[in-house]
């Protein structure tokens, strides 16, 4: 079944778009053509949140440096587009700022843990993802927001980093450790034996200092943000609604064809909107007729007889590419067998690499062209 | 002149590149090389994904040492997918006596939630187990020849490798400070440790090899060096093709020789030819940096088991030439 580009970017009930997939894949690359053409095909007004772009990519977006207010890209037709990179700690600063006062904001910002988990935290950018998505969505100033996400170690960590985090930010295992004498009537009572040796060990690991600073770390962001836990929650309902579709981006390779099937497995378990599957960076051959066995055997025959080294050096490059694109088709099927009912889309390999708009709309296209 | 990539001087191989860059392939390839004349090397992935099982086509690895290959001369590869969780229990174990009561611990929730508490407690146990391997002894000889680490990818391994760093500077005393450290000073040690980054000839993958190779150095960590996986030859060696020639020598070899036959190889031999420019640009780019730049071919099949013993074999050789 074939996807199609067009109708999803021109279908105003959608407004979020996210692109997963595993690292390496053209994920950014993909979310940026699609913004680009949402805005100058459909006239939509489109944002596009980068994660990690590439330097040059980022440059052809005027993007400069990590800023955390979408600018709007020069040079596009139709409707409009505007480009972010996140900046993950300044993300959480804003958090932290927007729900407390400056004080304890301060108080925060000191904090040696806070210092360490918002810039190094596994799962604080996907989190802080999260987070910018919901603020873009939240300020309404556009139609179609479209993200790229984190360069996780798997695609889920999207959708299972900030639960985690939030569950440890809010989590009855920090309260449990940080109010241990309570005692009595806790609903911990029946666990007291256990827990005070689980502390115990906890402290003796981690050290108590670094304790106490998330203690207070933790009872100061308590006091203040009604629970992280909640938010994160909110923004994953979002991604479950129908205003968003996932769009699982893979290359012809086992590794990233391998993460992109377990990825749309748990999308579907999850009732969460998968459109389809971008197959990127595919090769093809204009001439299929001449299969890889073929071309060897007629490369070989004619260094054999000493004819024509030119035709024999063109027959072995043609036999290179056909058994990249025969292994490719085989790597492909794996998703499509076991997933015939989500749509792919192809997109042929590019002899140079994508840096600037026009290149952009090319991908654009071949998106769209199925 | 680039300097000599000497493998077998160092015993702990950290490999990383970018996403996609067949970093995993180049650390079993490495591994297999380096078990060469009858030694033992370990190769450890710490990424959950149980890249080395489906590379060496075997079961999924438990939290285990398992021999999975022989390497050339009756060497041994062993393997290992560390579990942040299964190191945490074993960490507990080595240094508190806490056989049974770990498994309780976990039963409680806690290890998931010790492992997910101090920023990258989890990193700090996995990059752990490597020290422990790279430096145990059994019956007064080293347990491995030399442990090859498939590493986080660029974006992350700086993080990864200097955790230890960060922890320290959170957990002003304590195990995990000592502990900590002494990971950290085996990362750094120039005469065990090379981190080796992997890289396509493509823009991106270049481009994050040069700041990973930035942010490596300015961290103290020993570059080892370049690795570029998936280099094209040019089976043409620059010569020129024209149409007339390309349809006399397809006549020459009893295949179709029409127009759409050769207009598409044709294209086929540009779009070649284009790639070889860039890569050429790109290498040269690379050859700037003062590492060692070793070249690893395109494997048009795709990688089997073969195909790992044939990168194997061109890394021992890329080393004898420079120990030459």
């Amino acid at each position: 079944m074939s996807l199609d580009i067009d109708a999803l970017l021109g279908d105003g009930s959608v407004r979020i778009i996210v692109c997963c997939g595993s690292g390496g894949v053209g994920k950014t690359t993909t979310a940026a053509a699609l913004a680009l053409r949402a805005a100058e095909k459909h006239g939509r007004e489109a944002v596009v949140l980068t994660i990690d772009p590439a330097r040059r990519l980022a440059q052809s977006l005027g993007l400069t440096e990590l800023s955390n207010t979408p600018r709007t890209v020069d040079r596009t037709t139709g409707g409009r587009l505007d480009a972010m990179m996140l900046d993950m700690k300044r993300t959480f600063d804003e958090v932290v700022l927007s729900h407390t006062s400056k004080e304890k904001a301060q108080e925060i910002f000191a904090n040696p843990f806070y210092q360490a988990m918002s810039s190094t935290f596994s799962g604080t950018q996907e989190y802080m993802a999260m987070e910018k998505l919901a603020q873009l969505r939240a300020a309404d100033r556009w139609d179609l927001i479209v993200v790229d996400t984190p360069p996780s170690r798997s695609a889920l960590d999207f959708l299972d980093a900030p639960q985690r985090l939030a569950r440890f930010l809010d989590g009855k295992m920090l309260r449990l450790l940080l109010a241990p004498a309570k005692g009595g009537r806790s609903v911990f009572s029946v666990m007291t034996a256990a827990t005070s040796f689980f502390t115990g060990t906890i402290a003796k690991i981690l050290g108590a200092r670094l304790l106490t600073d998330i203690g207070t770390f933790v009872s100061s962001l308590d006091s203040t943000f009604g629970g992280f836990r909640r938010r994160a929650d909110q923004t994953y309902k979002v991604l479950q609604d129908r205003e968003t579709a996932f769009l699982v981006v893979a290359t012809p390779e086992p590794d990233a064809v391998r993460e992109a099937a377990y990825f749309a497995g748990r999308l579907t378990e999850e009732r969460m909107p998968l459109a389809g599957l971008v197959l990127n960076r595919v090769h093809t051959t204009a001439v299929p007729e001449l299969s890889v066995q073929r071309s060897l055997g007629a490369a070989e025959g004619l260094e054999e007889a000493e004819l024509s080294p030119v035709t024999s050096g063109v027959l072995r490059i043609h036999a290179d590419l056909v058994a990249q694109v025969d292994r490719e088709a085989r790597v492909a099927a794996r998703f499509t067998a076991a997933h015939p009912e989500i749509p792919v889309t192809r997109v042929e390999a590019q002899a140079g690499d994508v840096h600037d708009l026009a290149a952009l709309r090319d991908i654009g296209d071949l998106l769209a062209a199925g | 002149m680039t300097p000599a990539a000497s493998f077998p001087s160092r015993r702990l191989h950290i490999v990383t590149g970018k996403g996609g860059t067949g970093k995993t392939t180049v650390a079993a390839a490495l591994a297999l090389a380096l078990a060469s004349g009858g030694r033992r090397t370990l190769l450890v992935e710490v990424e959950g994904r149980q890249g080395i099982a489906q590379l060496f086509d075997v079961p999924p690895l438990p939290y285990e040492e398992r021999l999975i290959a022989r390497g050339p001369d009756g060497g041994q590869v062993y393997a290992l997918a560390v579990d942040a969780e299964e190191a945490l229990l074993d960490y507990l174990a080595m240094f508190y006596k806490l056989g049974r009561a770990g498994r309780a611990l976990k039963k409680l929730g806690a290890i998931d939630f010790a492992t997910t508490i101090a920023p990258g407690l989890r990193d700090i146990l996995l990059t752990g187990k490597v020290k422990e391997a790279t430096t145990r002894m059994v019956n007064g000889r080293r347990a491995y020849d030399a442990v090859v680490l498939d590493a986080p990818p660029t974006g992350r391994v700086t993080r990864f490798l200097n955790v230890t760093a960060e922890a320290a500077k959170l957990a002003k005393v304590g195990p995990i400070k000592t502990h900590s450290e002494g990971v950290a000073a085996i990362l750094r040690a120039k005469a065990t440790t090379a981190v080796h980054v992997v890289t396509l000839l493509e823009d991106m993958p270049v481009q994050e090899t040069a700041d990973a190779i930035t942010e490596l150095t300015a961290h103290g960590m020993p570059v080892g060096s370049i690795i570029l996986n998936g280099v094209r030859t040019d089976p043409l060696e620059g010569a020129k093709v024209t149409q007339a020639e390309l349809k006399r020598g397809l006549a020459a070899a009893g295949l179709p020789a029409d127009k759409a036959v050769v207009t598409g190889l044709l294209d086929e031999v540009r779009a070649h030819k284009t790639r070889l420019e860039l890569e050429a640009g790109l290498r040269s780019e690379l050859s700037g940096e003062p590492y060692p730049l070793v070249e690893l071919p395109l494997l048009a099949e795709g990688i089997d088991l073969s195909g790992l013993y044939q990168l194997a074999r061109i890394l021992m050789t890329a080393d004898e030439g420079s120990q030459g």
